[in-house]
């Protein structure tokens, strides 16, 4: 195949990833979406065996890793509980990440194979862009590493501080920035070695000081990491399909920090620069004993039966419980009642963004019940039950009227408009955010202190 | 003076991050998990530049760095891709309607 036609193809494939993601619009063009992104990757991948006349023994080694790869890869997808979504995806970026280091480090070995000069003596263009594709790469996978850590439990999602920390990150940055320079003049294995390993470095400095609650922006900030990493490789290897790819992974992963961010009303620096999400709940310690009105099963299911419109309000809280399929459950009975159910997810609700959303359609709602914090906010003025299962944070009025607490200028479910709130927690603790939640202490507030799922599971019972 | 390929690609660079602005904020937000998955799927187009890696690998020649890391990183991108496409196909598979019948 020519390097024309090649190219032709190469763009052909670019075009079908837009469209993929184009796809993503509306949950019925969505599976079209995903089989234009299949396309446009087998397109590539055949394009590719084609063009570089492989060799024999090569080309059954190349399957090999294509199989061995492509089966672990299929078991994982269908293995994962959706639950884990966040840790999932914060894996395979660490691979994207780990990929771009592998291939720049080839380039930088074989530069005739890539056609991008001589051994030792590789075009300088060449080298800022393999330069800057491999130190991204690499703080892709060592950050989405930690992420993976902290998501999965297996590191404690505990911001980690030290005196100094951002200096000592300047200074790497610093340095890696003077090894690309320096490599582009006078190249040297030992430079590229060292940027590399600088570069993992600041991967882990970066992400250990970001604390739990921060993770959506975290994982969508990598996100974003990894398709800068494919554009910079896309440019060394003068490759279109890899620069529209690398392109739009990395403004789409800048678009949904950026989402994040406004959600928690946090700005992107103040996340970058870390810290937060440690616990500062002795700041609510010496709070008065307020009175609170706590109920069972019975009420909640008494109260919502006659109620003729529901919000659900689910959060975090219920994914971990598990809650998600018997809340589905209650949602039937209390429709087969004649009550109007709807959902009201909030931006961050969940670990990622939208994961919320997967986490119902799982448990089989339908998404159009399901609505976004924008849409459905002025229904809960007119609604009679709100139903909080797991969440709190995002119902706390403190944010709309205290412009001395942490979460002020947050936007809000305004839950708290609803006739009366139902509020399944175990405990008065405060969330994520180390905030009291007045809402607990108002009058047309009913707590259930139980398991999220066991309560949901007994309502369903005084339901029927 | 002739224009530096290079520039066209930046040119390509630049535009594709307009249109993946504009096409990521029509993306709805209940759909932005599975926009994650499958832009990772699709990163992993960077396995072009693996097998790139590997194909002057010969019987003679015995077998060097670079073929070896492009055989890693083709195995590596192969995990996304079909993890990601894979793991987006299932989730999207979940999002239905509203059915009109009674729920099973």
């Amino acid at each position: 195949m020519t390097p024309n036609s090649a190219a032709s193809f190469y763009l052909i494939s670019g075009v079908l990833f837009i469209l993929a993601l184009r796809g993503l619009s509306s949950p019925e063009t969505s599976r079209q979406g995903n089989v234009f992104g299949i396309l446009g990757m087998v397109l590539a991948i055949v394009v590719t065996f084609l063009f570089v006349d492989i060799l024999s023994s090569s080309f059954i080694l190349t399957i090999c890793a294509l199989v061995i790869g492509g089966s672990i890869g299929t078991i994982i997808a269908l293995r994962i509980s959706m639950t884990a979504m966040p840790q999932l995806v914060a894996g395979f970026h660490s691979l994207v990440g780990l990929a771009a280091v592998l291939v720049a480090l080839s380039a930088f070995y074989s530069p005739e194979t890539f056609e991008i000069g001589t051994l030792n003596n590789i075009k300088k263009i060449s080298l800022v862009e393999m330069s800057i594709g491999a130190s991204i790469g690499a703080i892709t996978f060592t950050g989405s590493v930690i992420a993976f850590l902290k998501l999965q439990g297996l590191m404690s999602g505990a911001p980690i501080t030290f005196k100094g920390q951002h200096f000592i990150n300047l200074l790497i940055g610093i340095g890696i920035i003077s090894l690309i320079i320096y490599n582009t003049i006078n190249q040297s294995n030992y430079i590229f070695w060292l940027l590399i390993i600088s570069s993992f470095l600041i991967g882990i400095c970066l992400i250990i000081p970001i604390g739990g609650a921060d993770m959506p922006v975290v994982i969508s900030m990598l996100n974003s990491y990894s398709g800068w990493a494919a554009a910079g490789i896309g440019f060394t290897l003068e490759n279109t399909a890899l620069i529209i790819t690398g392109a739009l992974v990395g403004s789409s992963g800048a678009i949904l920090s950026y989402i994040m961010c406004k959600g928690m009303n946090r700005s992107f620096f103040s996340v970058i620069l870390g810290g937060f999400g440690e616990t500062n709940s002795t700041l609510q310690k010496n709070k008065d004993k307020k009175p609170v009105k706590s109920g069972n099963a019975e009420d909640a299911a008494f109260l919502m039966k006659n109620a003729s419109s529901v919000i659900i309000v689910p959060g975090y809280g219920m994914a971990v419980a598990q809650a998600q399929h018997v809340l589905r459950e209650m949602a039937d009975s209390l429709k087969k009642n004649g009550v109007k159910v709807s959902y009201a997810v909030h931006p961050v609700a969940g670990r990622m963004p939208g994961h919320m959303n997967v986490l119902l359609a799982e448990a089989n709602v339908p998404y159009d019940e399901v609505f976004e914090q924008e849409n459905i906010n002025s229904d809960f003025a007119s609604t009679d039950v709100a139903f909080v299962i797991g969440a709190n944070d995002v119902t706390n009025p403190v944010a709309k009227t205290d412009p001395q607490s942490p979460i002020y200028g947050m936007p809000i479910l305004d839950v708290e408009k609803s006739k009366s709130v139902l509020f399944v927690k175990r405990s008065l603790s405060p969330g994520y955010a180390g905030v009291d939640n007045e809402l607990f202490y108002r009058d047309n507030t009913l707590m259930l202190f139980a398991d999220a799922k066991k309560m949901t599971e007994e309502i369903v019972k005084n339901l029927k | 003076m002739e224009i530096d390929p290079f520039i066209f690609r930046l040119s390509i660079f630049v535009l594709s991050i307009f249109v993946g602005y504009y096409v990521v904020w029509s993306v709805t937000p209940s759909l932005h998990t599975p926009l994650m998955s499958v832009t990772n799927a699709i990163s992993s187009v960077i396995i072009v530049g693996a097998i790139i890696a590997v194909s002057d690998l010969s019987s003679e020649v015995s077998f060097n760095l670079s073929n070896t890391f492009g055989l890693i990183a083709t195995a590596l991108a192969a995990i996304n891709i079909f993890g990601g496409f894979l793991v987006t196909q299932r989730m999207l598979q979940m999002y239905k309607k509203r059915k009109k019948e009674k729920l099973k």
